[in-house]
């Protein structure tokens, strides 16, 4: 069991309170996933060359501040905002140049994320507890994607918490489990594709995220998983500027919608949305299996 | 608990779930309740659990949206819900009434024994899975697998019925009015006869919902399941 929980607001003025509305969505998934849990949060892009990447270092006692001077000396225009053990580089230098290199400088830290628009955070512990370690609560964007883990498929790790992503912009959380992902790992691997944990859903994540690459649209992309992935999931996704829901065939695993002229909210089930704004009042569904649905900023 | 205004068993007692938990709720309905007649239930938040296990002849109105198991294992009791209803509504319902004004997600009146289930807007998958005697109504459309190896009782859909319908069935009995994009293994569309014709009817008027019963057809069982056949090589 998971919790998964969506926002895409519509208004301008909404987007300073995008993290103060998503927190009790997060923590009303507890009781789905109190283990781990994260965020993938989408901002006004960044301009130019500029791309983020999101950041992790276990050790709490790592000197940020030293490695910014690092980085500095090495890579272009680098500006490091720390949150904890998180942070979200800035730069205009190449981002696969910086992917390779900083394990190596650093060993053990990870690239969460790339891209103009994501920053990602995801950790152990209660919801409630990461919302208030990387301050959920104060962030601000046009959409995000949310998870609450209850682990069945891998251990209770940092890495194997969700939001995935591959690419940029590109994020995915799951309900449920995939019976098969070492079969969709190999297959992604003889292409080149590159793994960091042992969690099935990086798997489809990464599956995903090739199709599009291959110039696959979302549904084209999605009707191939349904072909290759053996298991059941609720899948919510994240790009630029999109969220996007399905679930399988056979929705095992629940999701709930509530639209307003405001937002576009999505959860596991209503109680993550019952505090939202005029709810009462919102168009609230159910999506149906096998179909996709698809929100645009 | 917060008793309105007027003597006791006549005003309903009321519940705001968003300051009280369910717990409390689900411990007073189980209470002795000779003086209580009616329940209101506000602020219900999607919450789980909500009025289940009732055995008494309550009338308990739940203001919005429930989560998980809504008054399921229900007996006696007349539950209305003015919202949506979580999976697993009305589930294993003994006898009494359970009315869902918005749609029900899955597994809606799952394994229910007895009573009647009323839903307004949609059903999700595997409504009335396992159905054991009681009756459902759907106004809206029923998602796949629905009425799967239902034993007994009688299922309404005044829509469309998704795929596999009544696959695996047994002695329960599904009108649709609508289309049915599969049936299941085993379910066949059979005539209707005339206590079919009044059996919708009863049911439709039962539920508040006009439509002519002509208009429905009958699924049941083919019956081929019944006995083992080993010419079959499991291909149904």
């Amino acid at each position: 069991m998971c919790g998964i929980v969506g926002l895409l607001v519509k208004k301008l003025e909404l987007r300073e309170r995008l993290g103060e509305l998503m927190v009790p969505m997060l923590i009303g998934m507890t009781e789905r996933g109190p283990d781990s849990s994260g965020m993938a949060v989408f901002t006004e892009p960044v301009t130019g060359m500029r791309r983020k990447l999101s950041l992790y270092f276990a050790d709490p006692a790592f000197d940020w501040k030293h490695a910014e001077g690092v980085l500095s000396e090495r890579y272009d225009d680098v500006s490091l905002t720390v949150e904890a053990n998180h942070a979200i580089l800035t730069t205009t230098s190449e981002p696969a140049a910086l992917r390779a290199w900083l394990p190596t400088e650093y060993p053990g830290m990870r690239v969460l994320s790339v891209g103009r628009s994501i920053d990602l955070y995801k950790d152990v512990g209660l919801p409630t507890e990461v919302a208030k370690r990387y301050h959920f609560g104060g962030m601000r964007g046009t959409h995000l994607v949310g998870h609450t883990r209850m682990a069945t498929e891998s251990a209770v790790t940092p890495e194997n918490a969700h939001p995935y992503t591959a690419g940029e912009d590109w994020c995915l959380v799951h309900n449920g489990s995939l019976a098969n992902p070492g079969s969709i790992q190999r297959k992604l691997e003889k292409l080149g594709v590159h793994f960091e944990s042992d969690c099935d859903t990086e798997g489809a994540c990464r599956y995903i995220h090739w199709r599009l690459e291959e110039g696959d649209t979302l549904e084209q992309a999605l009707e191939k998983a349904f072909e290759d992935f053996d298991g059941f999931f609720t899948f919510l996704m994240g790009t630029r500027n999109k969220l996007a829901l399905v679930r399988d065939p056979f929705a095992c695993k629940p999701a709930v919608v509530a639209e307003t002229d405001d937002y576009v909210a999505i959860a596991s089930e209503f109680r993550s949305l019952a505090h939202l704004p005029d709810v009462r009042h919102a168009r609230v569904f159910e999506p149906k299996p096998a179909e996709v649905y698809s929100w645009s900023v | 608990m917060v008793s309105i205004a007027g003597a006791v068993g006549v005003a309903p007692t009321v519940f705001d779930l968003s300051k009280q938990s369910v717990r409390e709720l689900n411990k007073f309905v189980h209470s002795d309740l000779r003086d209580v007649t009616a329940v209101r239930i506000d602020s219900p938040n999607g919450a789980h659990n909500i009025a289940v296990a009732v055995d008494a002849p309550l009338r308990i109105e739940i203001d919005g949206n429930v989560g998980y198991f809504g008054a399921g294992l229900n007996k006696q009791a007349t539950v209305i819900i003015k919202g949506n209803a979580g999976p697993g509504v009305a589930e294993n319902m003994m006898s009494g009434r359970v009315e869902v004004t918005g749609f029900a997600s899955g597994s809606a009146g799952a394994s229910a024994h007895g009573g009647l289930l009323v839903i307004h807007g949609d059903a999700g998958l595997r409504c009335g899975i396992s159905l054991k005697g009681a009756d459902i109504v759907v106004g809206g459309d029923v998602g796949s697998f629905s009425a799967f190896m239902a034993q007994a009782g009688r299922i309404v859909v005044c829509g469309d019925a998704a795929e596999g319908l009544g696959d695996s069935l047994y002695e329960a009995v599904v009108y649709v009015r609508g289309n049915i994009r599969s049936l299941g293994a085993d379910a066949e569309v059979q005539p209707m006869r005339p206590e079919d014709t009044t059996a919708v009817t009863t049911l439709l008027a039962a539920a508040g919902i006009n439509h002519p019963a002509r208009e429905f057809k009958r699924v049941g069982s083919a019956r081929k399941l019944y006995h083992w056949n080993a010419d079959a090589n499991q291909e149904y």
